[in-house]
């Protein structure tokens, strides 16, 4: 093992973990909104919006994320009408370009997790609310949010880490992110094994933090299931 | 010249990209089946080292699908690409050759697409296996089955059936991540995409294309799965 080689390669790849993070931390964001929507869209009950959703989760679910990549930072460049919109400063961009294409994938495979989200609130919860005289929106804001995020945390994760893992994509539209840089480093030296073990170590690094942080959020968002420390017999279900 | 549309290209006219696609298709189907094939064969034997397995064979399986489920797909794409040429350079080196050997991107990308997914079967065929009830196991040895019969007529089907969904998921990442293989120049639907968006400068036309097949191909093989569920799970009974 060539350690010299190896700390140099973690020192720039590590420069360029910011923008890998960026770039996560950006379509997750915004993706929970739009997937949010979209649940919404599902759950509405007007056929319309429902159509449009279960279109839009189909296509985004069933092609690569490379494609669709490729589609908003080169196809649509090839339409002048979108050349001459102001939006195209933002589309001319390969980072704004990577994050609208990462948000969009991700708020296709999101949407279905919140959506069982929603789906599992006892209506008992939400008659509750309804007979304490809280509106429709209050009802969705003070009960139903809550309670549906909670118990979509553990698969949401697992939509976190493959969004981390999915910004190395981003390099291929020439971001230099920790891949690319990785990449980078493999063309001008030929060691492959040794960048791989270093960024490995380090997408590794994110997503054991990110494991440990959600649950973190989990523990901290069921106090309720908790209490039966006490009554193991109980939290089993023996004594059922 | 007047801009061919999405019609022209995916004919087979003089404008026509349609016999290219179609290769480059069968080249992802090709590339995404052996990855999955590699993917099922090390999914086997990951489960048997993560079931039965001593302490030490437990612990590599473990290493292994947790390193290879949280590093993106396109970094094990590059190891198996650089690193394979580095090492058949190498040894091309010692018996005489000169200069770089590259290695054959169709086996570089098969192969790491077939870990990944193989990490990824591992756990599949673990959780299967544990959905085999060990009544069945029981009276499989009560009847006097030896372990590799009990293992062919009992274990295996069983275990296969509770596995159907589950494979039947990975096959859909499989099918995704073989766009990644583009990168090391194997001419697969997006690389060949790209060659026809690059050459006709109508990059848009190209990916919708691209996009349309991928679609197609995973809901295909979306419907055959569902099939293939049905039928082997025809002995369970419902509700």
């Amino acid at each position: 093992m060539d350690l010299p080689f190896l700390y140099e390669t973690f020192l720039s790849l590590v420069a360029a973990l910011p923008l890998t993070l960026q770039l996560a931390s950006s379509a997750i964001m915004l993706g929970a909104f739009l997937a949010l929507g979209l649940a919404l869209c599902r759950l509405s009950g007007i056929l319309p919006l429902d159509w449009f959703a279960r279109t839009y989760i189909f296509a985004f679910r069933g092609t690569p994320l490379l494609v669709q990549i490729f589609l908003i930072y080169y196809g649509l460049g090839q339409f002048r009408e979108v050349r001459q919109t102001i939006f195209w400063t933002v589309l001319r961009d390969p980072y704004w370009c990577a994050v609208i294409a990462l948000m969009l994938n991700t708020a296709a495979y999101s949407a279905e997790i919140i959506r069982g989200g929603l789906l599992s609130v006892p209506f008992g919860q939400v008659e509750a609310a309804r007979a304490c005289g809280m509106s429709r929106f209050m009802t969705f804001r003070r009960i139903t949010l809550p309670l549906a995020i909670r118990q979509a945390l553990p698969g949401y994760s697992n939509d976190m880490i493959s969004m981390v893992k999915a910004t190395s994509l981003a390099s291929i539209i020439t971001i230099m992110e920790v891949t690319g840089v990785a990449a980078k480093i493999i063309s001008e030296t030929y060691r492959a094994i040794e960048v791989f073990i270093v960024a490995g170590a380090i997408y590794l690094a994110i997503n054991f933090i990110l494991t440990r942080l959600v649950a973190f959020a989990e523990y901290r968002l069921s106090p309720h299931l908790r209490q039966p420390a006490a009554l193991p017999a109980i939290s089993t279900g023996v004594a059922r | 010249m007047t801009q061919p549309t999405i019609l022209d290209l995916i004919g087979t006219g003089p404008n026509g990209w349609g016999i290219a696609l179609a290769v480059a298709t069968v080249m992802t189907i090709l590339i995404a089946s052996a990855g999955f094939v590699i993917g099922a064969v090390i999914g086997v034997f990951g489960a048997w080292a993560k079931v039965a397995g001593g302490p030490v064979t437990r612990s590599i399986a473990g290493f292994y699908t947790t390193v290879l489920r949280g590093i993106p797909d396109l970094l094990v794409i590059y190891l198996f690409y650089f690193g394979g040429s580095a090492v058949v350079t190498a040894i091309g080196k010692l018996s005489g050759a000169q200069g770089f050997i590259g290695f054959p991107g169709f086996l570089a990308g098969a192969l790491a697409v077939g870990i990944t997914s193989g990490a990824q079967q591992t756990e599949v065929f673990r959780g299967a296996f544990k959905a085999v009830p060990s009544g069945e196991l029981e009276a499989a040895i009560a009847c006097g089955m030896s372990r590799a019969l009990r293992f062919r007529r009992i274990l295996a089907p069983l275990t296969l059936r509770h596995a159907i969904p589950g494979m039947g998921n990975v096959w859909q990442v499989t099918l995704k991540e073989s766009a990644l293989v583009s990168v090391t120049g194997v001419v697969e639907l997006l690389r060949q995409s790209q060659i026809g968006a690059g050459s006709t400068g109508l990059p848009f036309d190209f990916y919708i294309i691209a996009a349309a097949i991928y679609l197609a191909i995973s809901s295909v093989s979306g419907g055959l799965l569902q099939f293939g569920e049905k039928r082997f799970t025809r002995g369970v009974r419902r509700g």
